[in-house]
């Protein structure tokens, strides 16, 4: 039954020369740019995944830790093969491959086959569940099924098995790592909590951040700091592992009987204000000590106020060797200043990446000139708008809320910008645009080692001002005239 | 079956079956009965397959395969270049498979191209209401943001299927509203066991919606061929092709990679189906074969010993002006080639092989392996069915281990016993095999390099495993202190 649609039969057409280039340039114009503005329903080339990503990622920050999907086996193909490739490391995790009978029947002979197999096979500390599209669609109920999974004996009732609910059509990424990593402190810590106990360490909450860097970067200044920290959740060792010849499918994580004291800790702060809200209502709620919710550290000012609220907590004076490093960084920037200065950037990210690129930009005299967020609330336009406000640099900057890489292309080619700074995704637009792209975002498919460069605290400033002016200055030499090609820059 | 049988020394039908029992026993009884009959020793002799294939996956062991959307979507409906594939459900799927197969395509992004990702990202509402009436909206912006696109196609995710919407119904609206072929798919991931049912399902779709409904405007000749079965990774059509028209056939339409929807739709008038990756796609040709009486040959591009087979096997389909040309381009490319092997047989010759891969690639690559006098220890699928297996069995040397959808366990613990100089598989089993110091290369997406196909792909092949198993840097693998 070819031609099923009942449309007539034409012969196979080519387009003109002509047409293509009008179309080609008609999707760079003005009167485009509206008409992509205007759309309702299609969402092209979105900068956000769905929530079981960010809930994958959160549990392989734990000790033996076995990420595991409930739902169909292709969803957890793709979270691991997204993180292979960001990483280049292995992302193990099982999926209980739920098919059409557990639309009909429910997951639990899935779920309860899938935990025996996984629990023999892998020998997890911890088995971390959550769950795509199906069975969020079908209302599996969890609770009961791992319930039963223990009363059946097919693991034993003292070994750790959480849930969280992750729905794809619901958020994004960094909400299924709320949900998960929430589930995780509430799972390790129930009847922990020791009255008068204190362990004097600091709980720090990352947020979820793709750079493996970045959490070395924390461990290094803390250490500084003479203060012992327990991060919530550390993915630096399993997700850059060294090549040694052998292989562990647990190769690093927060130490399970840590994780579980950080309720008696001497203070917890988070750095992921919006991607870990729950957790920290939570913890504010349940943990001891006092609680602190920090923008991530990206630029001077908001590694300041990381700095200073650690020194406040703590009871100490910031050391001479951060206040050292600070004074490195802004010699970077000072430095280099000329070569940013009132240059307009495009930016697109996760929240918790905006609020730090923007802060960062401002600081630099460059001007953030389109701020795109996928997915955010009003509250993140609030914050974002109120950093514009502060600064002269903002003048004039916009920020679009729940606009995709389809929108930036058209920013972009109808209001040019010096550079874009976001992740992998937006190389066609930038390159479409003819400008540079700077992948300190999540994902990085084609650089390599990215993830290894922290773009946090000092150190991150001073990696960003190189990676950015060094490009610039790339440009230049690559694209001059010959007479103004010169030894000095 | 007249391949000489091989042995590799130390393999034996004992020392595989041993090797399998061993890992095996790791498993709780109930899935080490269900594993079994998945893993075997090859009997080459029989010609036939040694393994069950082609069932549902034991949940919680890790496997490699995805989901029937993978298939539909990231295999036959994303390379054809000039329709919007709409990933038709949350957010993710469509995301995750956004420019990740490296199906290459000619044209330009946005205006005569698309490979970009389009989704109706869907929210709550959607779920709880039925996402229709957004597919409706999203279809008409579709057209009028791309209007040189040549039509749509709406991939259904989970919830699509399992909320009860009619895609099928929308699509066949708005496809006469707008004068477009709209091709609704309904490829769930929840289906089937495997992205197999995803490209069955896909090849039933184009039966249904697409083919026939487009005319060649040239005259016909005898040597009218289409492609089949090639997706263009890191280039292959574009090498497949031009060795193709050098041997004077005209490729009228490609399925599907760099592919174009008219050119597929018009392909019922072709004389002779050629297809190289036949799990995806033998549906469609049994089909042509069947209704419009096209003769369909499966044949093989990887390295020179199978590509000569295959010109000569494609050329006895025309008459001698064709098989003349045939043996003047063997004679032409084999020096070239007899070359490539001399350079790099020495530095590879007696190299072990571990190969994972979809549904075609391990049997069909075994021969570029041994023209560089590697040897195959090891082979199987993550969604090959039994016709796939025993097309397997004679290319694999004698007793040498099968798995059939095999568990990263037991991938792992094989690759231990064995000990190969280089394993071929995807992404997710790259840097587990590489922590263990073994050299790996991505055989889906050629390791972000390629073509492999044809001799312009062999040239590039022995290279990218040369240095794969070559490379210096394994040597640093193991501090000296």
């Amino acid at each position: 039954m070819a031609n099923a649609l009942g449309l007539d039969v034409k012969p196979v057409t080519e387009y003109t020369a002509e047409e293509v280039e009008r179309v080609k340039n008609w999707i760079n114009s003005k009167e485009y740019k509206e008409k992509n503005f205007a759309r309702q329903a299609l969402v092209i080339n979105p900068a956000h995944a769905c929530q079981p990503l960010g809930a994958q990622l959160v549990a392989h920050g734990f000790e033996g830790t076995l990420p595991f999907v409930h739902g169909s086996q292709g969803c957890a193909s793709y979270y691991r093969s997204t993180l292979n490739r960001h990483f280049r490391e292995p992302a193990p995790a099982v999926s209980d491959a739920m098919t059409e009978d557990g639309a009909v029947f429910g997951g639990q002979a899935n779920l309860h086959e899938g935990l025996e197999n996984a629990y023999t096979l892998y020998k997890p500390k911890m088995i971390a569940v959550f769950t795509s599209c199906m069975p969020e669609v079908i209302g599996d109920d969890l609770t009961a099924f791992i319930k039963n999974a223990k009363n059946k004996g097919i693991v034993p009732a003292d070994f750790p098995i959480l849930y969280a609910n992750t729905p794809s059509f619901n958020g994004t990424h960094i909400h299924g790592y709320d949900s998960m990593l929430v589930s995780i402190l509430q799972t390790l810590t129930e009847g922990k909590k020791i009255e008068g106990r204190c362990t004097g360490k600091l709980n720090l909450i990352p947020g979820c951040d793709f750079n493996t860097g970045d959490y070395r970067e924390y461990k290094r200044i803390f250490k500084e700091f003479g203060i012992a920290v327990t991060v919530l959740a550390d993915i630096s060792e399993t997700f850059d592992s060294p090549c040694d010849g052998t292989y562990s499918v647990y190769a690093g994580g927060t130490k399970l009987d840590e994780a579980a004291d950080s309720i008696n800790g001497k203070a917890t702060i988070t750095l992921g204000p919006y991607a870990t809200p729950k957790t920290f209502s939570w913890i504010k709620d349940n943990y001891a000590g006092e609680h602190a919710s920090l923008s991530m550290p990206i630029g001077i000012v908001k590694t300041d106020a990381l700095l200073m609220k650690v020194a406040e907590l703590f009871g100490k004076e910031v050391p001479a060797a951060l206040k050292a490093e600070r004074g490195r960084a802004v010699d970077a920037m000072t430095d280099a200043q000329q070569y940013m200065h009132d240059k307009k950037f495009a930016v697109y990210g996760d929240p918790d990446y905006l609020t730090g690129y923007v802060s960062f930009l401002l600081e630099m005299g460059a001007r953030p000139y389109h701020i795109l967020c996928s997915r955010g609330t009003k509250k993140v336009e609030k914050e974002l708008q109120s950093l514009l406000d502060a600064s002269a640099y903002g003048k004039g900057c916009k920020i679009y809320m729940n606009k995709d890489l389809w929108h930036l292309r058209s920013l972009l080619l109808t209001d040019p910008v010096a550079a874009v700074i976001g992740d992998t995704h937006g190389k066609f637009a930038a390159r479409d645009a003819g400008i540079p792209l700077f992948r300190f975002g999540f994902p990085v498919f084609d650089r390599v080692n990215l993830h290894r460069s922290p773009i946090i605290g000092y150190q991150g400033v001073i990696n960003m001002v190189t990676a950015i002016c060094n490009k610039f200055l790339d440009i230049k030499d690559e694209t001059c005239e010959d007479r103004f090609f010169e030894m000095m820059r | 079956m007249t391949e000489k049988i091989r042995k590799v020394p130390g393999i034996t039908k004992e020392s595989t079956q041993e090797m399998i029992d061993k890992v095996l026993a790791a498993y709780p009884e109930k899935a080490r009965k269900k594993r079994a009959p998945h893993l075997g020793p090859n009997d080459p002799a029989s010609g036939k397959s040694c393994v069950q294939s082609n069932k549902k996956t034991v949940p919680g062991v890790m496997s490699a395969r995805g989901c029937a959307y993978a298939g539909a979507k990231g295999v036959v409906w994303g390379p054809i270049r000039d329709m919007v594939h709409v990933s038709h459900g949350p957010v993710g799927c469509g995301w995750y498979s956004w420019g990740t197969r490296r199906n290459l395509m000619s044209g330009i992004n946005g205006v005569t191209q698309f490979g970009m990702q389009f989704t109706s990202d869907f929210q709550e509402k959607d779920i709880v209401y039925g996402g229709d009436k957004k597919l409706k909206t999203l279809l008409a912006e579709a057209h009028e943001l791309f209007p040189l696109a040549k039509g749509i196609s709406v991939l259904s995710e989970c919830p699509v299927g399992l909320i009860g919407d009619d895609i099928n119904s929308v699509a066949k609206t708005v496809a006469k509203e707008l004068d477009l072929p709209i091709i609704p798919c309904n490829c769930e991931g929840f289906r089937g066991v495997s992205q197999s049912l995803g490209h069955h399902i896909s090849n039933d779709t184009i039966r249904d919606y697409i083919i026939e409904t487009r005319e060649f405007t040239e005259p016909e000749t005898p040597y009218d061929i289409a492609l089949i079965g090639d997706y263009n990774i890191g280039g292959d059509v574009w090498s497949a092709k031009a060795l193709l028209e050098e041997i004077g056939l005209n490729v009228k339409s490609v399925w599907t990679g760099d592919g174009e929807m008219e050119k597929i739709a018009a392909t019922h008038k072709v004389k002779l189906n050629i297809i190289h990756c036949y799990r995806s796609m033998n549906y469609m040709c049994k089909v042509m074969e069947e209704k419009y009486g096209i003769p369909w040959l499966e044949f093989n591009f990887f390295g020179p010993t199978k590509i000569k087979e295959s010109l000569r096997a494609i050329g006895q389909c025309f008459d001698a002006t064709i098989q003349e040309k045939v043996e003047a381009v063997i004679a032409r490319h084999e020096p070239i080639m007899q070359a490539i092997i001399d350079e790099y047989k020495p530095r590879l010759a007696g190299k072990k092989v571990m190969l994972l891969v979809g549904g075609l690639r391990p049997r069909h690559t075994i021969g570029a392996y041994e023209d560089l006098g590697m040897e195959c220890v090891g082979a199987g699928y993550e969604f090959a069915h039994s016709d796939d297996y025993d097309r397997t069995a004679p290319e694999m040397p004698d007793a040498t281990v099968v798995y059939d959808d095999p568990s990263e366990y037991e991938f792992e613990k094989f690759a231990e016993t064995l000990k190969p100089d280089l394993i071929g598989s995807g992404i997710k089993e790259k840097y587990i095999f590489q922590k263990m110091g073994i050299p790996f290369r991505q055989m889906h997406s050629w390791d972000y390099s390629g073509p492999y196909h044809g001799y312009q792909g062999f040239a590039i092949f022995a290279r990218d495993v040369d240095m794969a198993v070559n490379s210096p840097t394994w040597g640093l693998v193991k501090s000296p202190f």
